[in-house]
């Protein structure tokens, strides 16, 4: 839809013009940058779906073999032995840009360096299940985290996605279209003006040559008159 | 910027348990309304990842959509000991469709 409302003014047409030609380079800038983003979004989520099928079923793995701890110690006894746990992990998060979108990087420490040392119980009063359990968990765990990584960056990018792709659709489908509109207005206005200027231009003219026409007709009536009379 | 975070778990008792033995803060909930409260509170604090089982999840709809978009914490849904629901999944593929517009993969 064009915007009535411009004027029709020579100002007004190379401020369109400059706008028309931002929005275009813009455009161009953000289509790039909806792709490169894609790019690097689609191979993020595929490793996502891989790790994440991984980790879901490594965790139903480990599940099962803490539910059979438990049915061998019980669960009371389960209970007590991890409540207090030895290992403490922490987390420090970095982020890193990709294509002006923020995600986090994670590294994290775990308090005690071996990871044979992570059992918070004695080994008499549990039963070897447990460890087998607290081990394995320990190894998803790796995954676990890469899968946060990895998964928070895909949400964040598909929220830049949608962003990005909202405002190239903007500028292609509205902006650009608009501005188009506005200055092909502009340019036919002015030049309406321009044609209807000259045609004022040349109906003065025709009616100062009539103006010019008459008068000598008049004269050369009067000399005429007067001549006839002289001759009779 | 060498802050250190934590990592939570949050889910029910029997699916939470093991990670405490791992060192990461497991906090057992029972129900979908604890498990929000947990999950603003820690949010607010300083954890950076949270791990909740999809049972909890499923009932959290409005939490989850609330921090998506945030850098920290980074809410990861994990299939509780009754087993996975398949909505991990379902928002890898709701996150596609969101970006794409479409569903392409």
């Amino acid at each position: 839809m064009p915007n009535i409302t411009v004027n029709p003014t020579r100002m007004e047409l190379t401020r369109l013009k400059g706008k028309l030609r931002t929005a275009q380079r813009g455009h161009k800038l953000l289509k790039d940058k909806r792709d490169e983003l894609m790019k690097q979004f689609l191979d993020t989520v595929r490793e996502v779906r891989a790790l994440r099928a991984e980790v879901e079923e490594e965790l139903m793995t480990v599940h099962g073999s803490f539910t059979v701890a438990a049915a061998i110690m019980g669960s009371q006894a389960m209970e007590q032995a991890l409540l207090y746990p030895k290992q403490s992990v922490e987390l420090t998060m970095t982020s890193q840009n990709i294509m002006s979108v923020n995600v986090p990087v994670y590294h994290f420490q775990t308090k005690t360096q071996s990871d044979a040392d992570i059992y918070p119980y004695g080994f008499a009063a549990t039963s070897g299940e447990l460890d087998t359990a607290v081990a394995a968990l320990g190894n998803v765990f790796q995954k676990m985290l890469k899968l946060a990584e990895i998964e928070k960056s895909a949400q964040l990018m598909a929220e830049e996605i949608e962003k990005t792709r909202r405002r190239v659709n903007a500028l292609e489908y509205v902006v650009i279209p608009n501005t188009q509109e506005s200055i092909r207005y502009i340019t036919m206005k002015l030049d309406e003006n321009d044609r209807a200027t000259t045609t004022r231009l040349m109906k003065v003219k025709d009616m100062l040559l009539q103006e010019a026409l008459e008068e000598q007709r008049a004269q050369d009536e009067q000399i005429l008159t007067r001549y006839k009379g002289k001759e009779t | 910027m060498a802050t250190r975070y934590r990592i939570a778990v949050v889910g029910d008792w029997d699916s939470v348990m093991g990670f405490r033995a791992l060192g990461l803060d497991a906090y057992p909930v029972t129900d979908a309304e604890e498990a929000k409260e947990k999950v603003r509170e820690l949010a607010r604090t300083d954890c950076a990842v949270i791990y909740l089982t999809e049972q909890l999840a499923k009932d959290m709809d409005d939490v989850i959509a609330r921090y998506k978009d945030e850098l920290r914490p980074a809410i990861i849904l994990i299939p509780g000991r009754a087993g996975s629901l398949g909505i991990g999944k379902a928002n890898i593929q709701r996150a596609i469709e969101r970006a794409v517009g479409a569903d392409i993969l």
